[in-house]
């Protein structure tokens, strides 16, 4: 193993912000690289890295587990870069820092874990009135309160749903592995922007916490210069940012703007991955964390004869509505699998509208669902529909013929 | 005796013009400060050649319209946040005169941790605050600022300090912060404090030019329709008995070597040392 030294050079390599360890093991050469092809980063900082890589102009956040080093992360690289880093006094501080920078005009990432994200609910509303991009990070923790600091999902509802008050969405991005998190951070900065609205990346505290290895060079944006920003009225007429419309013509033009952007979101960027759906008898349905387990169960209970599939939603919100009936078709029961009480099963029950039966596995409080326990799920997910050969009971365990 | 000359052309000579950052209209109430502070604000920024590159941090209040009296660019805050907002602001602009315009139930209430850490981390940009001693929009409730015994619609018999504390004196309190460089009390109570009301919140802007800290200038200003009175009234009420209970005075200057007299957080006065 190696020390990665700071490289000089166009491309950003991630730990640049400190000395990593480098994946590559010993004697395959890669250690002699200055520029490796794998570095090993927490999920927390590949996310602050990659938000740099995008060109993040500004970043505002307040110490909480399991985000912590996102905000530790920027705080050394930001200054580095001669970027914006505040920690403010709080998450209402920090989200209202972004929204004053992201008026401005400025690239704005935010962060927090689950309470925080609670705290952040009154700005986030009046950012989508006010029409300004941002991306806010949610590292969830198990709730509700202050709950603990282990990783849960239960902020799916929060998410999807609208944090504050008014009617307005926002586009929920969910990574299920650091890999993917450092993608998705460049998604949100493009959708935030395309839509004029806040962008939330959802993810957990194991994804947060995790250490996996990533390819060393980021995604970059080319930098934005946003007509509608506020700088100084020199030469033209003033404008101003606001949610407030008094006259209720005024404010229902302006939701029925905000509704009409909502559907070109839902009809344009729908995102979803899928795994062995081809044959799946048993449609898996889960994002983030409870993804990685799931998927690990598919291939135990392909293993076991037991033909299972993986659907994984990367938006939220919209909800991939689309991709999902198509995954299902050929399916006799669907699973939702989530570290929450059952939130996202509700939208997937939405979406199939009783054509195909939808179990849940669900484990809450910071408790990950194991492989095993999930696949014991599936084959009971199966059980649930008759089939006209083996009524009421799921393939038998690895070895026996269906 | 002296006799006036007229003009020695036929041409008008402009004695009084309005600020061309002002507007035509407000909403504001008969009797109401707001204008006269919009005003001074607009003669300021005017003065100061700096209109054009100012933004605006508005709050929420009776002053919510303010974007819409002063000709800036301007952005709105949730109630309480200005001066959150104006940090976001100032930090990506630095190159731009950023102020907030908050009332007194917006910063002395709602929005006391994002003022004092504004003011805490020495933020280079202006408040202008001003306090009518109510809340006037929602309709004359009680603010932290209502002086002991004022009756509003949520004091009916009168603020009783045994259950609804004392008067919150945020800029002296504020005035104690190393990063507060500039904070002053004034009044709109008659023609001679509004000049020197001018004059605090131009010294204010001046300080956010040079770049040394966070400023901000408090203005005792009036509600006859919360206080239940007339303008007239109003105005005798702001002179005689609001001034009495908040001084007004200069209470930081620090560019000019005008420090608190109070203790400073990790630096003992003598006085006090000698106290023990």
């Amino acid at each position: 193993m190696t020390v990665l030294a700071r490289p000089a050079g166009a491309d950003r390599p991630a730990g640049a912000g400190r000395p990593l360890l480098v994946a590559s093991p010993p004697g395959t050469g890669g250690e002699a690289s200055p520029t490796p092809d794998r570095v090993l980063m927490k999920g927390n900082e590949a996310i602050a890295e990659a938000a740099i890589a995008a060109g993040c102009d500004a970043y505002f956040g307040y110490p909480i587990t399991p985000q912590a080093e996102l905000l530790e992360w920027m705080a050394r690289r930001m200054p580095e870069e001669g970027r914006v880093f505040v920690q403010a006094e709080s998450e209402l501080g920090a989200i209202n820092m972004a929204l004053g920078a992201s008026a401005a005009g400025a690239r704005v990432l935010v962060s927090s874990s689950s309470p925080g994200i609670s705290l952040m609910a009154e700005a986030m509303s009046y950012m989508a009135g006010s029409r300004l991009p941002c991306v806010l990070v949610n590292i969830m923790r198990g709730g509700p309160g202050l709950g603990s600091i282990g990783a849960a999902q239960g902020d799916y509802f929060q998410a999807t749903k609208g944090h504050g008050h008014g009617d307005y969405r926002v586009p929920v991005v969910a990574p299920s592995s650091i890999a993917e998190a450092i993608e998705l951070v460049g998604t949100a900065f493009e959708l935030a922007e395309r839509y004029r609205t806040p962008v939330m990346l959802l993810a957990d505290g194991i994804l947060g916490q995790a250490m996996e290895p990533v390819k060393p060079a980021f995604p970059t944006l080319a930098p934005q210069s946003p007509d509608w920003r506020i700088e100084g009225a020199e030469g033209r007429e003033p404008r101003s940012i606001r949610s407030l419309h008094l006259r209720a013509e005024d404010l229902e033009a302006h939701n029925l703007d905000l509704q009409a952007t909502y559907a070109r979101i839902t009809a344009a960027e729908q995102r979803w991955a899928g795994e062995q759906l081809d044959d799946a008898e048993v449609v898996l349905v889960a994002y983030g964390t409870a993804a990685r387990v799931a998927r690990t169960a598919v291939m135990r209970a392909r293993e076991q004869g037991l033909r299972a599939g993986l659907f994984r939603p990367i938006t939220l919100w919209p909800f991939p509505a689309d991709g999902l009936r198509e995954a299902v078709k050929r399916a006799r029961a669907v699973l939702v699998v989530e570290m929450s009480s059952g939130q996202m099963v509700e939208d997937v029950r939405l979406t199939l509208d009783g054509s195909v039966p939808v179990l849940l596995h669900a484990r809450m409080g910071g408790s990950i669902p194991t492989p095993d326990e999930v696949v014991a799920a599936a084959r009971r997910a199966w059980s649930v529909t008759e089939s006209d050969e083996q009524p009421g009971l799921a393939p038998a365990p690895a070895g026996d013929e269906r | 005796m002296i006799t006036r000359q007229a003009p020695a052309t036929t041409e008008g000579r402009t004695i009084y013009k309005r600020p061309a950052l002002l507007t035509n209209t407000t909403s504001y109430c008969p009797g109401c400060g707001h204008g006269i502070v919009h005003r001074l604000l607009a003669e300021v920024l005017e003065e100061l050649g700096v209109g054009g590159r100012t933004l605006l941090v508005g709050s929420v209040g009776c002053s919510v319209f303010a974007y819409d009296y002063l000709r800036l660019d301007a952005i709105e805050s949730p109630h309480g946040r200005a001066a959150a907002v104006a940090t976001g602001v100032k930090r990506y602009r630095p190159d731009r005169v950023v102020f907030t315009y908050q009332g007194d139930g917006d910063l002395a209430a709602i929005g006391t941790a994002e003022i004092v850490h504004a003011a805490a981390r020495g933020e280079r940009f202006t408040t202008i605050f001003v306090n009518n001693g109510i809340y006037g929009m929602t309709g004359g409730q009680m603010a932290p600022t209502t002086l002991p015994g004022q009756k509003t619609t949520s004091s009916p018999n009168g603020r009783d300090v045994s259950s609804m504390g004392y008067p919150l004196p945020v800029t002296e309190m504020l005035s104690l912060l190393p990063g507060v460089q500039y904070a002053a009390r004034m009044s709109v109570g008659d023609p001679g404090l509004v000049g020197k009301a001018k004059q605090a919140i131009k010294r204010a802007f001046e300080v956010q030019l040079e770049g040394k800290g966070f400023s901000i200038v408090e203005v005792l200003s009036t509600c006859p329709v919360g206080w239940g009175m007339t303008p007239t009234e109003a105005m005798d009420r702001l002179r005689d008995t609001v001034m009495a209970a908040y001084p007004v005075g200069t209470f930081v200057d620090r560019p000019r070597g005008i420090a608190p007299r109070l203790p400073q957080p990790g630096a003992p006065t003598k006085s006090i040392t000698e106290g023990f």
